[in-house]
Formats: C-alpha cells, structure tokens, sequence
C-alpha cells in the first residue's frame, strides 16, 4: 500500500509543480492575512496572548484556503474517475493527507518565523511551540482533507468547504492557541502538557475517522 | 477468465438508470452493450469499472474459478471511455509512467515503446496532455487502459474521436483482444458490433 500512496503522492507533488495552484494560494492569504493583521495593530503593545490567538487565526484560515484544491482539482479535471479506477481509496486519502501536510508544513516554516519577526516578541519556550504547530499541521490537514473530499461534488464549494470544516478544526485551533499562549509567555514551562495531550488525541481521532469514513465519501 | 453480472439495479434520484442487467462473458468471448442515448450503457460501463458501484446486484470476476477479491479489482481492469480524462498538465510520458507504477509493470518504458509505436503517438510521448488532439487523447487512453495488461478490458464507444487508421488500430485490438480476454464494449455502431460475440440490450 506504502508503494501506492508514494506513486500517488508524486503524481500530486508533480501536477503542484506545474500548476502552483494551492502553494500560491496558501502562500498569498498568508501573506495578505499577516500583512493586514500587522496594519491593523500598527505600533500598540499587544500582548503574547492575543498573539498567539493571531498565530493560529493566520494558520488555520490559510489552510483553509488551499486543502480544498487536493480533490476539487480531480473534480474539475474530470480525472476523479480516472483515480477511483486505478487506485484504492485508502492510499488515496493517505497521499492526498501527506500533501495537505506538506503545503501547510512548508506555510509554517515560513510564516511562523514571519509572524515572530513582524510582531518582535520572544518566544520563551521554542520546543513547546514547534510540537504544538506540528500536531496543528496533522491534525488541520485530516480534518481539511476529509471535508475536501466531501464538499468536492457539491456545487457552491467554497463556502460549503469553510463552513463545515471550520467546527471540525476548530479544537485544533482553540488547543493550539491555548499551548501557544503557555509558550509564548512561560519560560520553562514542560514540553508537554494537558494542550499538547489533548492535541495528539484529537489528532488520533481525526485522523483514524477521516480514513474509516473516506472509502463512503469516495465512493458513494 | 470469467464476468458474471447478476441482476444489476442502479438508480439516480428516484429514476433506474439499469433494472435486472444480467449477463456472462468468458475468456474469448466479447460483449456489445447497446441501447438508446441514454439507456444506461455507460452507468453500466461504469459500474463493471468499479466506478459506481450498485444498489443491488452482484459481478463475480474470476480467473480460473478463483474469485478475484473487491480490492484486487482494479489491477485486473482497464478502461477506455470519453469521460474518463487524463492528468493534462503532465506529459503522456509522465501519465504512463503513473498508471505503470501503480500497477507494478515491469520494464514499463520498453511498454511505453511498444504501445506508443503501435498507436503512433511515440513522436508525441513527451507533450502534456493538454496539447493533444481529441483523436490523440483517445490513443493514447488505450495505452493507459493497457499498460497494465489487464484481464478485462471495458470500452465505451471504442472509435470515438479516431480517424481511419485509429479506428483500424482500434479493430485490430479488439480482434486480439476477445481471443485471449474479455471485452465488453459500449456502442451503437454498426461496424462496432461485428466484435461482438453477444449482444446485451441496456433498456432504462
């Protein structure tokens, strides 16, 4: 299976490759969204939690806007047919799911750094901030490849993709924010607490259901 | 090597598209589906395809009395059909080599050679998709179907798209083809049906 999903997977890296469609857009509402974000709060002292609360809002709302592409591309080329004839649907979901991971991997090696150098606030527990960010990233890239998946026949998809996405994800937002926040303000604070516990369960869950219901959406 | 459908019912919204399809084919021997615009005989296709799947009914496809499991299917089939589309901003090169590693094709560029010598696409091989003609994609959909050698070939409207010489390439293949494996394919085409050893009539 391992094999399928690495074929599958390089196929979507290449067709990317070619077409830039979801790097550019996550890249731009990144940008655009850090852009006005920095604007709007100009020179006032905010302070870290309120930071860490426009960290996440940055991440999750870019994500948004490009994990819809991995199966709405396959729709509009009418080359979903094609993919259900030649491939099982769990090495499909299972490539699909490593691409949304690596788009949004590459946005945060990016705008993490971005958003601290924009901002000019120390982080004072850099370990706690990358694992929070990395099970954010699994966990944002299940529960977006599966509704992606879903909305994908619809008409009327884009805000179909936003507005049922948004209640799914919205644990790993609130989490992350919330283990943001320890990072960002308390130095020596443990590497795991009850956030980034509670961020791994989500991600287990999200994922083992996204996988369990995708052969019902794929097909039916 | 052998397809046996059993009492095929699918429906959209309140509507059957197929109603008690029923039919066999074996090594050898190749089935016509023929029907009215619109009777179904694509929904059909699609269904032996894997594509759709019923909403009641049963397909056993064996290969010497062993009955080839669901998730093995899809490296026994291949298919060629309008709807069926290729990724076109890769080459034809790249979207064989796709298909060949998914279906584990040994020595698959020697079999890209072979098969775009014989559809006269191998000055074209490194092209998207996107630039080739109708009657190019339509060749080069038959490499596709075929790189994988497979068991059973589905065809919806076989000479759509072609000129003369496609469609005698596409003849040829069939003649070969319904010696060895089983065909089943979609037309309303007179000529089409002189490869046909049974004729199924798709009535919705």
């Amino acid at each position: 299976m391992f094999h399928e999903v690495w074929i599958l997977f390089k196929k979507d890296l290449l067709q990317e490759f070619r077409s830039k469609a979801a790097i550019n857009a996550i890249f731009l509402f990144s940008i655009v969204t850090l852009t006005a974000v920095s604007y709007s709060i100009g020179s006032h002292a905010i302070s870290n939690f309120i930071l860490a609360a426009l960290l996440w809002i940055v991440i999750v709302f870019s994500a948004l806007s490009a994990f819809s592409h991995i199966f709405l591309k396959e729709e509009e080329a009418q080359t979903a047919d094609t993919l259900k004839l030649i491939a099982q649907p769990t090495p499909i979901f299972l490539s699909k799911w490593l691409f949304n991971t690596l788009l949004l991997t590459l946005l945060l090696m990016v705008i993490v750094p971005l958003f601290i150098a924009v901002f000019n606030f120390q982080v004072k527990n850099i370990p706690l901030l990358l694992l929070s960010i990395f099970l954010g990233d699994i966990g944002l890239a299940s529960g977006g490849t599966i509704v992606a998946a879903l909305i994908a026949k619809a008409s009327r998809r884009g805000a179909l993709f936003s507005v049922l996405s948004f209640p799914i994800l919205l644990p790993v937002m609130v989490v992350g924010i919330s283990a943001a926040q320890i990072a960002f303000t308390q130095e020596g604070s443990p590497l795991f607490p009850s956030e980034i516990t509670a961020l791994f369960a989500y991600d287990v869950v999200l994922f083992t259901t996204s996988l369990m219901l995708f052969d019902f959406i794929w097909n039916d | 090597m052998k397809l046996q459908v059993d009492n095929i019912y699918k429906r959209y919204n309140r509507r059957y598209i197929l109603k008690d399809i029923s039919f066999t084919a074996a090594r050898g021997q190749s089935v016509a589906l023929t029907g009215p615009n619109g009777s179904g005989k694509t929904t059909l296709i699609k269904v032996l395809s894997q594509i759709v799947r019923p909403d009641k009914g049963e397909m056993q496809f064996s290969i010497e009395d062993t009955i080839i499991p669901r998730e093995e299917l899809n490296r026994h089939i291949g298919l060629v059909g309008p709807y069926l589309q290729l990724y076109q901003e890769l080459t034809a090169y790249e979207n064989l080599i796709f298909i060949a590693g998914l279906r584990r094709v040994n020595n698959a560029v020697d079999r890209i050679k072979k098969l775009a010598g014989e559809v006269g696409l191998e000055k074209h091989m490194h092209r998207a998709v996107h630039t080739y003609s109708s009657g190019m994609k339509q060749r080069l959909k038959y490499m596709f179907a075929l790189m994988g050698d497979p068991d059973y070939l589905f065809v919806d409207e076989p000479t759509s798209n072609l000129d003369k010489a496609g469609i005698d390439w596409v003849y040829s293949l069939l003649a070969g083809w319904k010696k060895e494996k089983v065909l089943v394919f979609a037309t309303n085409d007179e000529p089409d049906l002189e490869f046909a050893d049974k004729v199924v009539s798709v009535v919705s």
